[in-house]
């Protein structure tokens, strides 16, 4: 019963149309809905594509290369019989690739232990192991208030211009998970349509700490094709789980900039002349990242994990955009940077409120991190609330107009930047941390500590009071 | 059965040419895969059919065949405990056959063919027994007796009965003839389609409440038995973990939690963290009344369209032998939204924001299909569903939100506000609302010398107060507010810390039960009292805020255990010593 395969007609002719990356074929009987094909010029020159709809007779290519330089008629194509696979193997670490996935440095190829689908089958979730345990990033407002743990999908929202990428290599050099020596830690890097620059200096950096041989790079730069971005991630996950699942590591993929990835996918739908959702983007941009955020994660019975720090700016600075609000819809929780932080020079700028870590509670508190830890960023979160209501009040009503305790409670917002958010290069303990918290707690009168039990404010509050009367 | 080949595909849709008659909504399988999918649309010789499963590979020419029937659930004893994907193939078994990912085309039978039951039969050969009635009963688990009953097509002479014994889900355990000399066999397996809502005697309207053990659903918006509920909210406003601190304490006899488009790792934790956490009723695992749905957000897109189907068939199923069953679903939109991708595929005309035209009356169907009944043999019995809604950016006006409202009578909006400054559940007690509360007053007056109503009243309007205040206060400051209207908003932000706040991951406070419920309602009024009595004397309302015991009231549902009367007779007892021992304003200022 199988169809005749297309050996026979290997080299495919008969290109009906052109129109943005989508290339028309004619006759293509037995081909495969989503298999991969080479795309050949006048040149033998190869581009990867793939078939992404079929009638009878016809098949819709999208080529992820794009179709500059392409003629209707010497166009040659090359049915791959596969869905876009990628070879994976020892060795990626250290080297970089293009935004397809193919080495670009000059080194030798990769030695294929495996081939894989890049757009890999769902996880079972019955397989999923809870990721539940905590990393230390050093950064105080992620490890008090929005705690990572290996596995996670973390993205951090940003707007342009704010420094999100040094936020991401401050993270990738900081990481540790604590009392863990000797781990085996890997980075992947996508780039996702951006500038040279912001890749290379990622690179340097790293570089620098000599980390390098942790790292793999994949890059599409922002004049690469914008079609090859929706291969980007895809490739850079691919390479991730054979590292977390074959080589037993803990690899962290630092995903920029997903806004790009979005606008390729708006702009291959709109070739195919779709009928949009919200704002242009097609109605499956949803189901389409989260087939990408959900392959972070951990698997039960496997040593490695993948953790995903994707990184997007929201476009307006407005997270109701349908990039971060799709994306917070399925990543689990989101560090949101601010741009009034950022022109105070706090750095990390980041903007508490919106933030959140929902794999949190099951990695800290008793037994994973400190048992008060819990209570302490529940506390933080509710008095930084409350300051910033305030904040806002009190550019209404003058800060005459709020009553004595409300004053110290906006004091309280404006030391919290200064003293725990901003901590410019210097890498802090989760114990330092915390520390500077409590400090900062203890200078608020008790009745506004109603998330602290009696017990904590005995064993946090009262003492570092104590201290500092002596 | 017929057949047809693939001639067109886009995604999970394709169309074939057909060989023979397809009905609507069939199920089919694609290819040689045998991919699951369903007939969704037939013009001509064309057949449109959904695929539940991933469609890479398949080719134009591939075979579609006719499965005769519509796409069907399993039932019988073996669901609890489950964990199945939207259309029931059993993720755990997959798992253990195919490994970490999500098998393609491969299946294994929901239930277990080869395990045994314990049956015991409960009527004798000979009666006549009607659809609908216990012929038997096999303990499925501590808690639930799986009850057989007579399916449809078998009413009549029961002819022979199993003796009670042991007996796999297939073999037969009862045989009925028909008036018309029809013999059937009745086996605890049987199959009902997903599409249709099951038969059942009467409704009737909800009348006692689904206790949540959550304050502000309970006291301010309870929803009934047999009711519906939506749950909309903005990302990380608080609407998985609602449904599942509901999951876990509501006091449903079996939940059905459908995790429908959200994430592999909400799935992952239910699945872990049940087993673990007793029932408080019989001590055993909660997961022993569970039956949980998970389609992933990354998983087939049609078979999330189907699992919300799958989820509240089988929940019909353990309502029709008697039961109260509460169905979470999570989320509404998720399926709303495949429903549009799929229909986006098939260049339909969409209606409001890309949704097709029928959007509403399928989310009314889903809706109509919770209900407080009596079963075909007469006992009560009752379907809730709660239905999380994930709007985009946030805005209830949006297509999903408004229409789910319309097909809910309880209203549970989810505020970003409060979710920011982690006030949880972040249930805005003023855009909320419940349609039940005249019904299910007499319950809850049964619990509160007849004052709950009154008491519940008092705190909503004081939080409508609240709003009006604060407005006010934004642009005159709060200290040119007179004192009583100060008090408002000192007892109002009392209220809201005391009961409104409730988090899912204390020990003591992540279920109150209704007699602290209660007990917290009525000391805090007792509160509200004596704080107006103290500022009509004088008192200034802002030194109630500093009072060591208003500490203590906003702390009681963490501090105070269980519903201890000692422990709030003792803290009313506190409240009066206190305020009584608040002196007049001159000489608090000049302290
Ligand atoms: N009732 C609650 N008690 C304590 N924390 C909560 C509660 N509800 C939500 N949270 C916190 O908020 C986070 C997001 O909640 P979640 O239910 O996942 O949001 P949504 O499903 O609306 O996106 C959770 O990870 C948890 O930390
Ligand atoms: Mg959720």
């Amino acid at each position: 019963m199988p169809e005749p395969r297309l050996q026979d007609r290997l080299l495919h002719t008969g290109i009906e149309a052109m129109r943005g990356p989508l290339l028309f074929a004619r006759n293509t009987r037995g081909v495969g809905l989503y298999e991969s094909v080479e795309v050949l010029d006048v040149n033998d020159q190869a581009r990867l594509g793939r078939v992404v709809a079929i009638d009878a007779d016809n098949a819709v290519i999208e080529v992820f290369q794009g179709l500059d330089g392409l003629s209707l008629d010497e166009t040659r194509i090359r049915f791959l019989g596969e869905p876009v696979e990628m070879d994976v193997g020892p060795r990626m670490l250290g080297r970089v690739f293009g935004g397809s996935g193919q080495p670009i440095d000059g080194g030798p190829r990769i030695v294929a232990r495996d081939r894989q689908r890049i757009d890999g089958l769902a996880i079972n979730p019955a397989r999923r192991e809870v990721p539940s345990e905590f990393i230390e990033t050093g950064i105080s407002a992620i490890d008090v208030m929005n705690s990572l743990v290996r596995g996670q999908k973390l993205p951090i929202f940003s707007g342009s211009g704010l420094a999100h990428d040094r936020l991401a290599s401050t993270i990738a050099r900081f990481v540790r998970l604590r009392g863990d020596q000797n781990e085996q830690f890997a980075v992947v890097f996508a780039a996702i349509g951006v500038t040279f620059d912001t890749a290379e200096r990622f690179r340097r950096e790293m570089d620098d700490y000599g980390a390098l041989e942790h790292i793999a790079l994949f890059l599409n730069l922002a004049s690469d094709p914008g079609t090859e971005r929706l291969l980007t991630p895809r490739v850079a996950l691919t390479c991730a789980e054979y590292l977390a699942y074959s080589e037993d590591r803990h690899v962290l993929v630092i995903l920029t900039d997903m806004t790009n990835y979005c606008e390729a996918l708006r702009e291959v739908s709109t070739s195919h002349e779709e009928i949009p959702s919200r704002k242009g983007y097609p109605g499956y941009m949803y189901s389409d990242l989260a087939a990408i955020y959900e392959r972070a994660g951990r698997i039960r019975g496997r040593a490695g994990s993948v953790t995903q720090l994707p990184i997007l700016t929201m476009p307006g600075d407005d997270i109701t955009h349908p990039i971060p609000d799709l994306s917070g819809y399925i990543t689990e929780g989101q560090i949101v940077l601010g741009r009034d932080l950022d022109r105070r020079g706090v750095f990390p700028a980041i903007d508490l409120l919106p933030c959140l870590s929902r794999l949190m509670p099951e990695g800290i508190g008793n037994g994973r991190t400190h048992a008060d830890h819990p209570a302490l960023a529940r506390q933080l979160y509710t008095v930084y609330a409350q300051a910033q209501r305030l904040r806002l009040l009190s550019s209404v009503v003058g800060e005459e107009g709020l009553s004595p305790s409300d004053r110290i409670v906006l004091g309280f917002g404006t030391r919290m930047e200064e003293r725990f958010l901003h901590q410019g290069s210097e890498r802090r303990s989760l114990e330092h941390s915390m520390d500077i918290a409590w400090q900062l707690l203890a200078a608020l009168p008790e009745e506004v500590l109603l998330r602290l039990s009696d017990e904590q404010i005995e064993r946090q509050i009262r003492s570092r009071r104590a201290n500092r009367t002596e | 059965m017929a057949e047809a080949t693939v001639t067109w595909i886009n995604g999970p849709v394709l169309r074939a040419r057909r060989q023979g008659s397809f009905h609507i909504k069939e199920a089919v399988h694609v290819g040689a895969a045998r991919l699951v999918g369903e007939v969704i649309a037939l013009r001509d010789d064309s057949v449109t059919v959904q695929v539940f499963e991933d469609t890479t590979g398949l080719r134009p020419g591939d075979l579609v065949q006719g499965l005769g029937t519509g796409l069907v659930v399993e039932l019988g004893p073996g669901l609890l405990g489950q964990l199945f994907d939207g259309i029931q193939r059993p993720l755990r078994a997959l798992g253990e056959l195919y490994g970490d990912l999500v098998p393609v085309g491969l299946s294994v039978p929901p239930l277990d063919r080869e395990r045994a039951w314990a049956f015991r039969p409960v009527l004798e050969a000979g009666l006549a027994v009607p659809v609908g009635a216990v012929i038997g009963e096999v303990q499925e688990t501590v808690g639930i007796v799986n009850r057989v009953l007579v399916p449809a097509a078998a009413a009549g002479t029961l002819e022979w009965i199993a003796e009670e014994g042991e007996y796999r889900i297939e073999e037969p355990v009862a045989r009925t003839r028909s008036p018309d000399g029809i013999v059937q066999e009745i086996a605890l397996l049987r199959r009902a389609p997903i599409r249709a809502p099951a038969p059942v005697g009467e409704r009737f309207a909800p009348a006692i409440p689904l206790v949540t053990g959550q304050r502000i659903l309970d006291t301010l918006f309870p929803v009934g038995k047999g009711g519906a509920a939506t749950l909309p909210g903005g990302f990380g406003t608080g609407k998985t973990i609602l449904q599942q601190t509901l999951a876990k304490w509501c006091d449903a006899d079996i939940i059905l939690y459908i995790g429908c488009g959200e994430r592999g790792n909400e799935m992952a934790s239910i699945l872990t963290e049940f087993p673990g956490l007793t029932d408080p009723r019989n001590g055993r695992p909660l997961m022993e009344r569970t039956v949980v749905i998970a389609n992933t957000s990354n998983m087939p897109v049609a078979a999330r369209e189907a699992s919300i189907y799958t989820g509240i068939s089988i929940a019909e199923y353990f309502r029709d032998q008697g039961y109260h069953v509460a169905v979470l679903a999570d989320s509404i939109s998720r399926w709303a939204e495949a429903l549009r991708e799929i229909s986006g595929r098939l260049e339909e005309l969409p209606a409001e924001e890309g949704y097709p035209a029928y959007l509403p009356s399928r989310l009314a169907e889903f809706f109509e299909r919770a209900g407080r009944v009596t079963t075909l043999a007469g006992a009560e019995a009752s379907v809730t569903v709660v239905g999380a809604v994930s709007p985009p950016g946030g805005d209830f006006s949006e297509p999903v939100s408004a229409h789910a409202r319309r097909f809910a009578r309880c209203f549970w909006a989810l505020d970003r506000e409060r979710a920011q400054a982690r006030f949880y559940p972040a249930v805005h007690p003023l855009q909320s609302y419940s349609g039940y509360v005249d019904q299910l007053e007499r319950w809850w007056q049964d619990r509160d010398d007849l004052h709950w109503r009154e008491r519940r009243d008092r705190l909503l309007r004081l939080l409508e107060k609240q709003a009006k205040l604060e407005r006010m206060a934004k642009i005159v400051g709060r200290d040119a507010l007179p004192a009583e209207q100060r008090l408002v908003l000192a007892c109002a932000e009392i209220g809201t810390e005391a009961i409104l706040r409730q988090n899912a991951y204390s020990e003591q406070d992540a279920f109150c039960a209704p007699r602290k419920q209660v007990a917290m309602l009525r000391v805090l009024c007792h509160f509200f009292d004596q704080a107006e009595a103290a500022v009509a004397r004088g008192i200034d309302p802002d030194a109630l805020l500093t009072l060591p015991v208003v500490r203590k009231l906003q702390r009681m549902g963490e501090d105070i255990a269980g519903d201890d009367p000692e422990s709030f007779r003792a803290l009313q007892a506190e409240i009066d010593i206190a305020i009584a021992g608040l002196e007049l304003p001159a000489e608090v200022e000049s302290a």
